[in-house]
């Protein structure tokens, strides 16, 4: 029964390594900016997964309610900091990209690395 | 009483779920876009607001049940919405819908 | 029952993860990105974390898509595939993969009540917040006010990534001296009565809803970002549906960037005003007569600081890849 305690952890493990295969062998821009979402995501899924407590509920304090047991909010607060990072490092990064295009025509990196060239 | 509105309402959430699953199954088997498209949005609305009236029979009268209503009414409107945006997307991108004699191996 | 349908997300949540790596065709692969969003708002919820799966599917699913869309819209859509099958990057990923999978075997199993990170910051947080906060949300009063330095931070990131979008592409593309107003062919969907009809209907409700969730981020999942999120949703369905041009007259430029600006002076204009009072940087006690209705107050203005900037940085973005003029 480890599987299932575990499970969270390898889905982690695996999403992380197809974003960083993403960013690391595609050479379209926008397909590395995709990649970089999915590697992102896995990290929050990891966190997420670390505050689950058995039994207990969302921590939101019920009034009257004892001994009741709540999840971990700390790796919460981190990741709902860290989404919204990602969005404003995807905006970025997707201007940059239409720069680029506009520049250069292509977004392939091979492509502009050989105009850079001549 | 209570009785009642349990099985009310595990009769709702099967029909929706049967609702979806026969929408996922014609939006795989159907050989083109618009026919897709047809068989996808139709039953997912009805089964979506099936399940829907399921959870309110079952969160009794309060706070909960008003803001499921208030959900229901809003999928109630967007979803035919989407569905005909999409469709009138994809005609006006000039994808016409083809008649087809017969569905033998096409995909 | 619940983990089974947990198990059961996390598989599709990899397939849909493999068909966004795969897709060649880069609409498909936004399209997947906002359902591998949903997805993983789904997971969050099932894990407990309602704050974070409300924001996941408000940025993730909804601006984010958007985002991608306009950037295709002015770009390519379409990738060109790899031109030699190189073994490399398939090697250095599937080794690190099963090194990390071999690491996890350590772990304390999901939903350890024993596990090292519930043993010591979170019970302090979850005692302490009724007795100096007194709000029901522990994440918001951790984000607002026990970690209120952090979310400072991270207002000022978002206000950079606004900055330099309109850095980047406020100026006029080479072709054509246009500037950031549309052109006439950017009228949206004037000529679908569906669309509009509903939308219009339902534009004011977005709106709505976003204020609720803002001001109910004490009492229920809610806050500053969702509440951005949320609004800058309602507006970039008006811009969609009216047009570009009927949308930066309804909220130009000027007005966007004084929400940019002045989000960030709120946040910190609180920060002082505690050091004025004469508390310490960001310390709420001093605002108001006693110290929880201080935090009370400290907390709803800095929210609303959180909830200006963000809509203001997500339309921004929106409009300065919506008004550039497009390459075809």
């Amino acid at each position: 029964m480890e599987f299932l305690g575990l499970y969270n952890y390898w889905v982690f493990a695996i999403l992380l390594m197809m974003g960083l295969y993403a960013v690391i062998s595609r050479a379209n821009l926008i397909k590395k900016l995709l990649g970089m979402t999915i590697f992102q995501a896995a990290v929050f899924l990891l966190y997420i997964s670390m505050d689950k407590v058995d039994g207990g509920t969302a921590p939101i304090i019920q009034a009257g309610a004892v001994d009741q047991l709540y999840s971990n909010p700390l790796p919460q607060v981190l990741i709902l900091t860290a989404i919204v990072v990602g969005i404003a490092t995807l905006s970025l990064g997707l201007a940059i990209v239409v720069r680029i295009s506009e520049t250069y025509g292509t977004i392939e990196e091979d492509e502009i690395r050989k105009m850079d060239e001549e | 009483m209570e009785y009642a509105i349990d099985i009310a309402s595990w009769l709702l959430l099967i029909a929706g779920g049967v609702f979806v699953f026969i929408g996922g199954v014609g939006a795989l088997r159907m050989p083109d876009f618009y026919t897709r498209m047809h068989a996808a949005s139709l039953t997912d609305t009805l089964g979506t607001i099936l399940i829907l009236l399921g959870i309110i029979l079952q969160a009794g009268l309060s706070l909960a049940a008003i803001k499921l209503a208030a959900i229901t009414v809003f999928l109630l409107l967007t979803c035919p919405t989407a569905a005909y945006a999409l469709a009138n997307a994809a005609r006006l991108s000039g994808l016409t819908p083809e008649p087809r004699v017969s569905d033998a191996e096409e995909s | 029952m619940v983990t089974l349908f947990g198990v059961f997300l996390l598989t599709l949540l990899v397939i849909t993860a493999f068909g966004i790596v795969r897709a060649q065709h880069l609409f498909v692969a936004v399209m997947l990105s906002g359902i591998f969003s949903l997805q993983m708002a789904a997971i969050f919820f099932i894990l407990d974390a309602a704050d974070v799966a409300l924001t996941e599917a408000a940025v993730g699913a909804g601006v984010a898509t958007v985002l991608m869309l306009g950037a295709l819209a002015l770009t390519d859509d379409r990738e060109r595939g790899p031109k030699r099958h190189r073994w490399a990057p398939i090697v250095v990923v599937s080794l690190t993969t099963l090194m990390v999978i071999y690491a996890t075997f350590d772990k304390p199993r999901l939903g350890d009540p024993e596990a090292p990170v519930h043993q010591h910051v979170a019970p302090w947080y979850l005692e302490e917040t009724p007795q100096l906060i007194d709000i029901p949300n522990v994440v918001t009063a951790i984000l607002a006010s026990f970690r209120g330095y952090d979310t400072l931070g991270e207002l000022f990131v978002i206000f950079t990534a606004g900055i330099g979008v309109l850095f980047l592409l406020a100026n006029p593309s080479k072709r054509g001296a246009r500037s950031l107003l549309p052109s006439a062919e950017a009228e949206g969907l004037r000529h679908h009565l569906v669309p509009r009809v509903v939308g219009r209907l339902l534009v004011p409700f977005i709106v709505l809803f976003g204020l609720y969730v803002q001001f109910h981020g004490d009492y229920g999942p809610g806050g500053g970002f969702q509440a951005g999120a949320l609004i800058s949703a309602g507006f970039i369905l008006y811009a969609l549906i009216e047009g570009e041009g009927t949308a930066l007259r309804a909220m130009s430029f000027r007005v966007l960037r004084a929400m940019i600006a002045g989000g960030a002076v709120l946040y910190v204009g609180v920060g002082i005003a505690g050091m004025l009072f004469g508390g310490n940087f960001l310390d709420y006690s001093v605002l108001a007569d006693n110290p929880i209705a201080g935090q009370h107050l400290g907390i709803l203005l800095i929210e609303a600081g959180v909830g200006l900037t963000v809509t203001g940085t997500l339309l921004t973005v929106f409009h300065a890849f919506a008004a550039r003029e497009q390459r075809r």
